[in-house]
């Protein structure tokens, strides 16, 4: 066994030896392996940032977050009719469903009032009215001032909390606490300044004012009640079954369906967003990895095609090599390390290109910055040896075979 | 004392099928060889001499005969022993030096080492000697095409010695060689021959010839004649220099 490590170590350094006495002629060889790896490096390193990006804001979200809204099956939207959650379904949750915590309603401003305004500026960000509870529920946590309390939300006072980019896009200057904002034409007092978040799928996460929920809701007239979504915490992860039954019978009964009518709700868990999420990157992952493979298949015949040339071409060396006293298996492993150290550096030069395109991607576009999990490395790594292994099997076999005077005698 | 012998050849023939004719390149060899033996091979071009000596070195086998090295019949030995009995017990010298064209005059002499299992130190030590005796202590990291013909023919040289073969084949060793040069490498001959060691040499200069101690002729795969030179004294340097 030690003989074999010994002849390992010696194929590996004459391996070295004549990859690098040809070193373009290798790189091009190895190129198919390079161009194979790097891609799908580059690939799993933005899938991979994003998914990063993702689970950490479901984990912000917590796993045990419940988040209804409403749902209009196509039928009865092609009708005209809306379905709607109210602030009735609302307390109806918060006052009578068991084992739930920091249930929060929040409603959007949408339309063409819901913009923001500030000394000439104006931004059409996100307007959300939500309760205090929201920030343990997303945890957006004031990183200047506070978020509102019970005691604004109670008396509709016109506060707000900002997500940080409002402050660049309304160019606010000095200390925004205390300043106001309009919003559809109505002053707001900036009392907080939420927490920096970045951007997901190139959108920015920090572009968004949250106001008072009763305000809110009186800022948009009483004409007509606003569709709101409603989310909330289950305290027992084990309970989350049965909490999901009892508020889907509660919104039944408050929304007077009939039995075999549809839920004009959804009750969805950040789990199950999470879930999809996976599977979609799954997915992506599988149509990679063939297209990979193929392309690493190529790779690999092309280094076969050269490492035969490269025997034909060494016939003699072999030969003098086999006068000197080397065995089949001697010759056999000298080839088969090199076809597999020259895969095993094009994988690592692959590996290096395709985190650098990845992260170059990344920054151009906006997404959570490349990562480049283990897993991928040891795949490519394995991928490329494996490859180096069997498409240098058939070269190698091809020198070791070689007749010794025959190959002294090759012209 | 009587004699011992390395290698016993036995009826040894070596049969080619050149189209639908069959070709002796060898035809019935009987020959034995001993130790410190120190014998020239000549013969006319074609007669043999290279086969015999590919043979000898287990490079190539016989299509009928018995060869015999250090007692044991080459015939029964699998390729790998083969490639044992090429590594330690033949040193072979080729007439156009066949160095590994990439490696450096050391690199080039461990090389047999290597496949010995030798480790790295000690392959090293072991090569710089063998090419300070042939005297190229001062080019060892040259690559082969950096040296001269007879720089080359001492790194192949050193390179057959550095293993300690029991037998030093030599087929035509000097003939892309100088006179002056071939003086050097027959000096060294005589050397490793008072050393004890065993050689053969394969020439067609007569003058070389008779530095060796014993002279067989081939002539159309047949053994002509084995003789003894009685007195290998005639200094070789005006022989060679008549010749020139
Ligand atoms: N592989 C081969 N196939 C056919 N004929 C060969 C082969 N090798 C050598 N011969 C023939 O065998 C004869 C002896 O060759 P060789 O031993 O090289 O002669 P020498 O070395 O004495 O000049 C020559 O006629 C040569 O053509
Ligand atoms: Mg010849």
């Amino acid at each position: 066994m030690s003989n074999l490590k010994f002849k390992i170590i010696e194929g590996t350094r004459s391996a070295a030896l004549s990859i690098f006495a040809h070193g373009f002629r290798s790189f091009l060889t190895t190129l198919g392996i390079i161009i194979g790896v790097a891609s799908v490096i580059a690939v799993v390193s933005v899938v991979q940032g994003f998914s990063a990006n993702i689970t950490q804001q479901f984990d912000g979200m917590g796993t045990n977050v419940l988040n209804v809204e409403s749902y209009t099956p196509r039928k009865e939207r092609l009708q005209g009719v809306r379905a709607k959650l109210t602030y009735d379904d609302y307390l109806e949750i918060k006052y009578r469903v068991p084992g739930v915590s920091n249930v929060t309603p929040t409603v959007r401003m949408w339309g063409s009032n819901a913009v923001i305004t500030y000394r000439g500026q104006s931004s059409s960000s996100m307007i959300v009215g939500t309760a205090s509870t929201y920030q343990k529920l997303n945890t957006v946590y004031p990183e200047r001032g506070r978020f509102f309390n019970l005691s604004d939300d109670k008396s509709r006072r016109r506060v707000a909390v900002l997500g940080p980019s409002i402050m660049s896009k309304l160019d606010i200057k000095g200390d925004p606490i205390g300043q106001h904002v309009a919003v559809s034409g109505e002053w707001f007092k900036v009392i907080g300044i939420a927490e920096k978040r970045g951007k997901l799928f190139g959108f920015d996460q920090d572009d968004f004012i949250l106001l008072p929920f009763s305000t809110t809701r009186a800022l948009l007239g009483g004409a007509e009640e606003p569709d709101i979504t409603i989310s909330l915490q289950v305290d027992e992860p084990s309970q989350l079954e049965q909490v999901k039954q009892h508020i889907k019978n509660l919104l039944r009964r408050n929304h007077k369906l009939s039995k075999g009518t549809d839920d004009d709700f959804e009750i969805a868990t950040a789990d199950q967003m999470l879930d999809t999420f996976d599977e979609i990157v799954g997915s992506t992952t599988l149509v990679l990895g063939g297209i990979v493979g193929i392309s690493l298949l190529v790779g690999g015949i092309g280094i076969m095609n050269i490492m035969l040339v490269s025997v034909t071409e060494r016939t003699r060396e072999i030969g003098i090599q086999k006068a000197l006293g080397a065995t089949r298996f001697d010759i056999l492993l000298q080839f088969l390390i090199e076809a597999v150290f020259l895969c095993l550096l094009g994988g690592l030069i692959g590996l290096i290109l395709g985190f650098g395109a990845g992260s170059l991607i990344s920054n151009l576009t906006g997404l959570p910055s490349a990562t480049v999990p283990a897993w991928a490395i040891v795949l490519s790594f394995g991928f490329s040896g494996g490859i180096g292994l069997i498409f240098g099997i058939i070269p190698a076999a091809k020198a070791a075979n070689l007749d010794p005077i025959d190959a002294l005698r090759y012209e | 004392m009587s004699k011992q012998t390395i290698i016993e050849l036995r009826g040894i023939a070596k049969h080619y099928m050149m189209g639908s004719e069959g070709f002796y390149a060898l035809d019935g060899i009987d020959l034995d060889i001993y130790l410190n033996d120190y014998m020239a091979v000549v013969g006319s071009s074609g007669s043999g001499k290279s086969t015999l000596m590919n043979l000898l070195g287990c490079l190539d086998l016989p299509t009928a005969g018995e060869y015999k090295l250090k007692g044991t019949d080459v015939a029964t030995l699998d390729e790998t022993s083969l490639a044992g009995i090429r590594n330690r017990e033949i040193g072979f010298i080729f007439q156009n030096f066949n160095l590994l064209p990439r490696a450096t005059a050391l690199q080039n002499v461990m090389q047999p080492l290597i496949y010995r299992g030798i480790a790295l130190a000690e392959r090293k030590q072991r090569a710089q000697d063998a090419l300070a005796m042939v005297g190229l202590q001062d080019r060892m990291t040259h690559v082969p095409n950096q040296l001269s013909g007879g720089q080359r023919q001492r790194v192949a040289i050193a390179r057959a010695l550095v293993t300690e073969p029991a037998i030093l084949l030599a087929d035509e060793p000097t003939g892309n060689l100088d006179s002056s040069t071939t003086v050097e490498i027959m000096a060294l001959f005589d050397q490793l021959h008072s050393d004890g060691q065993t050689l053969i040499v394969v020439t067609h200069e007569q003058e070389i010839a008779e530095r060796c101690h014993r002279v067989i002729t081939l002539k159309d795969g047949r053994l002509m004649s084995d003789q003894a030179n009685k007195v290998p004294v005639k200094p070789l340097v005006s022989g060679v220099a008549a010749h020139v």
